[in-house]
């Protein structure tokens, strides 16, 4: 590149646009609201510096992308020993959590909608958006009898385990 | 933090090269910065820079790449079409605002 204006001394690196980029895949395995969020706010942060990007449903992740459930994830303290009662220190008895998740659940949503982050299947638009993958677990559509055309639309297809491990070559991975 | 000559003023710059002080931004200096990092300018460049400089006026931080979609109404997507890799860090940096602070 012809420079004819002075050169800034001081450049970020922000890496080359053609160079081969990092890869990362992040298995998600649960269904509930609050593991749901892991694995999506790293996949979009992964896309914002530039790294290719897999996101891989299995198991009680499969809710995450099933159209008839993932707009209805929930949060339970049941078992939860680190939720506490709003603004304290003071735990949440274990035995009153199972009835909570209807009231958690509306809170930790408002509380995510408050800092600006999307729901579920919205944040899922965000990263494919950004050019992430996503990708179904073979197993888990057999055993809860589900097909492609269960699944959001931008799923790339039902892979096998063994796909997944062929295709992840080279790649950091992480599972939730 | 060091001070750098761009476009002939004197800027101040923290170690990576963001600019530090907010007015001491302007549009020739934003081209070099752009030309810096292998981005050309174009209108569509321009509308996110503005907005991205506007909204840190208001908000008092640098907007997140989902701001940027939600709030300016610049598709995620074309954000990385115009800063390609790293949108969120090229565009604050061509605007002269600090690198955002937001996971999301």
């Amino acid at each position: 590149m012809t420079m004819t204006m002075t050169k800034p001394s001081i450049v970020p690196n922000f890496g080359s646009d053609d160079a081969p980029t990092r890869k990362m895949a992040i298995i998600c395995s649960k269904g509930n609201l609050d593991m749901a969020y892991p694995g999506l706010i790293l996949a979009n942060a992964a896309l914002g510096e530039g790294v290719e990007l897999h996101l891989f449903f299995t198991f009680w992740g499969f809710d995450m992308i099933t159209k008839s459930r993932m707009e209805h994830l929930q949060f339970s303290p049941a078992g939860n020993t680190a939720l506490h009662m709003p603004g304290g220190d003071a735990h949440i008895p274990q035995a009153l959590a199972p009835a909570m998740t209807g009231m958690a659940t509306k809170m930790l949503k408002k509380q995510i909608a408050d800092l600006g982050v999307p729901e579920v299947p919205d944040f899922l638009d965000q990263i494919v958006a950004a050019g992430g993958h996503l990708w179904a677990c073979r197993m888990s559509a057999d055993m809860n009898k589900l097909e492609l055309a269960d699944l959001r639309d931008d799923v790339e297809g039902i892979i096998s385990a063994s796909d997944f491990i062929e295709m992840t070559d080279g790649a950091q991975l992480l599972f939730i | 933090m060091p001070t750098i000559e761009i476009a002939g003023k004197d800027i101040d710059v923290n170690e990576e090269g963001f600019l530090t002080k907010y007015d001491q931004w302007d549009e020739a200096i934003a081209k070099v910065l752009a030309e810096q990092i292998g981005v050309e300018m174009t209108d569509e460049h321009w509308k996110i820079v503005n907005f991205l400089r506007s909204d840190f006026k208001s908000a008092g931080e640098t907007a997140t790449s989902r701001r940027v979609q939600v709030v300016g109404g610049f598709p995620i997507k074309e954000q990385f079409v115009l800063f390609p890799k790293k949108p969120a860090k090229k565009m604050a940096y061509i605007a002269g605002l600090p690198k955002p602070k937001g996971c999301v």
